[in-house]
């Protein structure tokens, strides 16, 4: 390649008639360097980042033609099945790019895979973030920052998904409207307010039209902006490895490489995405047909996102029903409807800031867990995405019944019983699991790896030999760090009960100080391999490996 | 143009920073005299030769061509694109062919599947321009220190409170409070402006349509003329019928009920034998029924879907949303899901030519249950 000494001249005016005016030749040679650690699990935001472009871009499109007016009209177009149906000029519209505009079925399906993918994207890559704990400081803000885009993408792909006026998306806003009556005192007010009147009135489409293309939308592109902003300037999480440092990060830079690869994986994302629009047909409201309050089918199931929502209020039992006076709480509409998704997403958004309080851990880490490094943290997401996942399940029982054969109603109660068990014993396995995968790295670290070669030794006895791991395998098992936690004792060294464990929040911290960190295996004082089953293979040579161990550990020490 | 490419590749290798052994570029000969130092020098990247590692010519050679062809398909992939989206041209009567669902489905299709392999072409080939035409990098960079030095800290903080005071805002409460307190209102008024979104509820919630002598069609029946009125003979016991009270067409409502009286006044007949009642039910209730004949709201009482699978053995009317579970017999007393309270009853009869009508409207509000929905007022 003949080198381009020099930019050409046409780069040259443009890069100067920017630089005149914005001083930027210095920072730009630093942003355009900066380095993008290499692992998969980096491109699931990638991922949800497309996916949103995706939307965008496709939701201008479709804008053009969506009329959001709930005005009735008798249907006369193009698709002869539904001919003299009474329906709104929303889903005419809708029936109108699917079937008058060329490409305007596609463009539609693009959209709603993309909102799927979008939402599933997200989730992963917020799991992703979780169980490795790049969440920990200085990240914590930027995690609030995705705990409020997971929450706002839900509700935007709601509205959506209930713009276009069909029978499931009508219904959808009927169960969104009953669960705003039930608030006790303002419920009433508040579904008037929104809609206008009475359920499902004339106005809420505009309405929910105008959020789900203008103020939501608006929201998460700032809030988006603003997550990649803070990620930039903090610069990526990495795991563990060779060179990879909480001072420093090891990847591929911006220029040339990183900006070519995420081009490419935005191209990907997006074959990906018009593949499934081309070939897997997705919400075929024509099929529906148009919402009537007074009609349902059976077995209608949201948009995945609301399955979990779907689940709860389908499984929470009426036992708690309160009636104070005449006046009626319903439990088993709120919790549902309002205190579960507070819960999964209040405890989402508090995990941080528990684990700092309880772990006292207030150091700044750029270098990611391992996640079974921090047993008791990968335990709770697990337990949360068996609730979360049981729930989910939950919301298809009657699919599920229906495909089994088993009955409705003990589904209903297969779900009641495991969503309070299922996180315990989810909780306890992972943990278990995590503990054991501890003691094969000290294993591993301490004796190498086993090799599968078996020698007879002179004894008779057969044995395994095990081999020295990797300089790079060596860096990666070495990065556990004792999880670290606060260190509070009852009493000082004068007896005095010391001031942080006084009280019941001092006593609560300790007790889950000591939950915390209780069973995890110390690898304090292991040094690689170091262990005695590497002299087993050759007792002749014992001396010979021995200073080959001490060269070994001194040099990564 | 690729003959030149090539060409421009394979004699500036010589001067890359190619440290892989075993390529057989001529570049070879030369990196082994000029050595560790002088290939430093050579260095032409953007980053340090330590940190790039370059491919082989070979693999540089390959990859390009991998590349391009992956692009010339995603070419293809577009033209095919724009060729299918005119494939489908409209009629005489404007209508696109895509009309017909079935050629829609095939342009649906042939439009995505040509979009597909043109972006993923172009994905590809971007992917395989990325790993094997480039180096690869390991480059290294410093996380910044991100607490600020204390002198930073205290000479801003400083800085900061020194302005602060200057300005008078911490020094002057009066003017600071009045400020706070001029705020307070406009602060309130994007509330008080969204008051006009919607009238008050008032007992709007607890009435319907439904008053006395009123007749009965079929819900999404045809037939929305007299004719159409629901008799008494036209349920058989172990019968259901979703129903609608007969309006006039007026021309408001040119198709009969707006879809606000529809979703509060719809019912579901039920018939059957006098004796399947339950014990339970109160005589007000048996009072409402007329001949085995029990009309509920077809609304649940959980969150409002549509209540509208019965089963005629067990007497139960099922919601296919959350599955609340309604006992007909027994003044539609929930059996089983979420929901709490019944399914509103509407007291009917006869008129005279034995045309079921209602009696009243329904005993309590229809649909979800909220705050004071069990207040009688």
């Amino acid at each position: 390649m003949s080198r381009t000494t020099q930019a050409p001249k046409a780069l040259r005016g443009a890069g100067n008639y920017i630089d005149d005016r914005f001083h930027l030749a210095k920072t730009g040679k630093k942003q355009l360097g900066k380095v993008f650690p290499n692992h998969w699990s980096f491109m699931l935001g990638e991922i949800a980042l497309y996916s949103f472009i995706i939307l965008l871009v496709t939701g201008v499109f479709l804008t053009l033609w969506f009329k959001p007016s709930m005005a009735e009209i008798v249907y006369h177009g193009s698709y002869e099945r539904l001919h003299g149906v009474t329906m709104s000029e929303a889903y005419a519209s809708t029936l109108y790019i699917n079937f008058d505009v060329r490409g305007g079925m596609l463009i539609r399906q693009i959209h709603h895979w993309a909102a799927l993918i979008f939402v599933a994207a997200m989730l992963v890559h917020m799991l992703r973030v979780f169980f490795t704990g790049a969440f920990r400081k200085p990240r914590e803000i930027n995690w609030l920052i995705g705990v409020a885009l997971f929450a706002l993408a839900m509700i935007e792909g709601l509205f959506g998904y209930s713009l276009p006026d069909d029978l499931p998306s009508g219904m959808g806003v009927r169960i969104l409207q009953g669960v705003m009556m039930a608030l006790p005192i303002v419920g009433p007010y508040v579904s008037m307010f929104l809609f206008g009147g009475e359920f499902p009135g004339e106005d809420i489409i505009p309405r929910l039209y105008m959020l789900h293309i203008l103020l939501i939308p608006g929201i998460l592109l700032a809030l988006i902006g603003a997550h990649v902003l803070i990620l930039w300037h903090q610069k990526h999480t990495q795991y563990p490895g060779k060179g990879r440092t909480e001072k420093q990060v090891v990847g591929t830079p911006m220029l040339p490489a990183f900006a070519v690869k995420a081009g490419g994986f935005f191209f990907f994302v997006f074959a990906v995405t018009a593949g499934l629009s081309a070939f897997v047909q997705v919400n075929p409201i024509h099929l529906f047909g148009p919402f009537t309050p007074t009609s349902i089918t059976s077995g209608l199931q949201p948009d995945w996102y609301m399955g979990f929502m779907e689940g709860s209020l389908r499984i929470f039992p009426n036992w708690f029903d309160l009636n104070i006076a005449g006046y009626a709480i319903p439990t088993a509409v709120l919790v549902p409807g309002l205190v579960i998704p507070g819960l999964v997403f209040g405890a989402m958004a508090l995990w941080p800031f528990v684990e700092q309080w309880i772990s006292g851990d207030r150091r700044h880490h750029n270098v990611a867990d391992r996640p079974r490094n921090a047993p008791v943290r990968t335990g709770m997401g697990v337990a949360g995405i068996t609730f979360y996942g049981l729930l989910w399940l939950a919301g298809s029982n009657d699919i599920l019944s229906e495909t089994f054969s088993i009955s409705l109603y003990a589904t209903t109660w297969f779900f009641r019983i495991t969503v309070i068990v299922g996180p315990f014993i989810g909780f306890m396995i992972a943990k278990r699991v995590c503990l054991g995968l501890q003691r094969r790295d000290r294993e591993q670290l301490e004796h190498g790896y086993e090799s599968g070669t078996i020698q007879q030794l002179p004894s008779g006895e057969f044995i395994e030999v095990h081999k020295e791991s990797s300089d790079e395998t060596v860096r990666v098992l070495e990065s556990k760090e004792p999880v670290s936690r606060i260190e509070v004792q009852a009493l000082d060294e004068n007896g005095v009960e010391s001031p942080s464990s006084r009280g019941m929040t001092g006593r609560l911290r300790q007790r889950l100080a000591e939950w915390y960190t209780r069973d995890n295996v110390s690898f304090e004082g292991v040094r690689p391999h170091t262990g005695h089953h590497l002299h087993h293979g050759a007792h002749e040579e014992g001396e010979h490996e021995e200073a080959r161990e001490e060269a070994t550990t001194s040099s990564t020490s | 143009m690729t003959e030149n490419n090539r060409n421009h590749d394979t004699d500036p290798g010589a001067e890359g920073p190619d440290r892989v052994i075993g390529t057989p570029t001529s570049a070879e000969e030369d990196r082994v005299v000029s050595g560790r130092t002088g290939e430093e020098a050579d260095h032409e990247g953007a980053y340090s030769a330590a940190e790039t590692h370059s491919r082989p010519e070979e693999v540089q050679r390959k990859g390009e061509r991998t590349a391009s062809m992956w692009f010339t398909l995603a070419f293809l992939g577009g033209v095919g694109f724009l060729v299918s989206y005119f494939l489908f041209p409209p009629d005489a009567e404007g209508d696109p062919a895509i009309a017909n669902p079935l050629v829609g489905q095939w342009a649906n299709m042939l439009m995505g599947g040509t979009l597909t392999l043109s972006l993923f072409g172009i994905g590809a080939g971007m992917t395989v321009w990325a790993r094997r035409v480039m180096p690869h990098y390991e480059v290294a960079n410093d996380y910044d220190e991100l607490p600020s030095a204390p002198e930073e800290k205290s000479s801003f903080s400083d800085f900061f409170m020194r302005g602060a005071d200057e300005s008078g805002f911490t020094k002057r409460p009066l003017m600071r409070r009045t400020l706070l307190l001029a705020m307070a209102p406009l602060g309130l008024a994007p509330i008080v402006l969204l008051r006009d979104t919607g009238p008050l509820p008032r007992d709007t919630l607890k009435h319907t349509l439904w008053e006395p002598g009123m007749h009965m069609v079929v819900e999404g029946g045809v037939q929305e003329d007299e004719d159409g009125w629901i008799h008494a003979d036209d349920l058989r016991a172990g019968g259901m019928i979703s129903a609608l009270p007969y309006v006039a067409p007026d021309p408001e409502h040119p198709h009969g009920l707006s879809l606000n009286d529809q979703a509060k006044t719809v019912i579901l007949l039920i018939r059957m034998d006098e004796s399947e009642f339950s014990d339970e039910m109160t005589r007000e209730q048996r009072n409402w029924t007329h001949d085995g004949i029990v009309a509920y709201s077809k609304i649940c009482t959980h969150v409002g879907c549509p209540a509208a699978l019965y089963e005629s053995g067990s007497h139960r009317i099922l919601c296919p949303c959350h599955q609340s579970t309604f006992d007909a017999a027994n003044g539609a007393k929930v059996v089983f899901g979420p929901a709490h309270r019944p399914l509103p009853m509407l007291p009917i009869t006869v008129d005279e030519e034995g045309y079921l009508v209602a009696d009243g409207d329904f005993s309590e509000p229809v649909g979800p249950t909220f705050w004071d929905a069990q207040r009688g007022n």
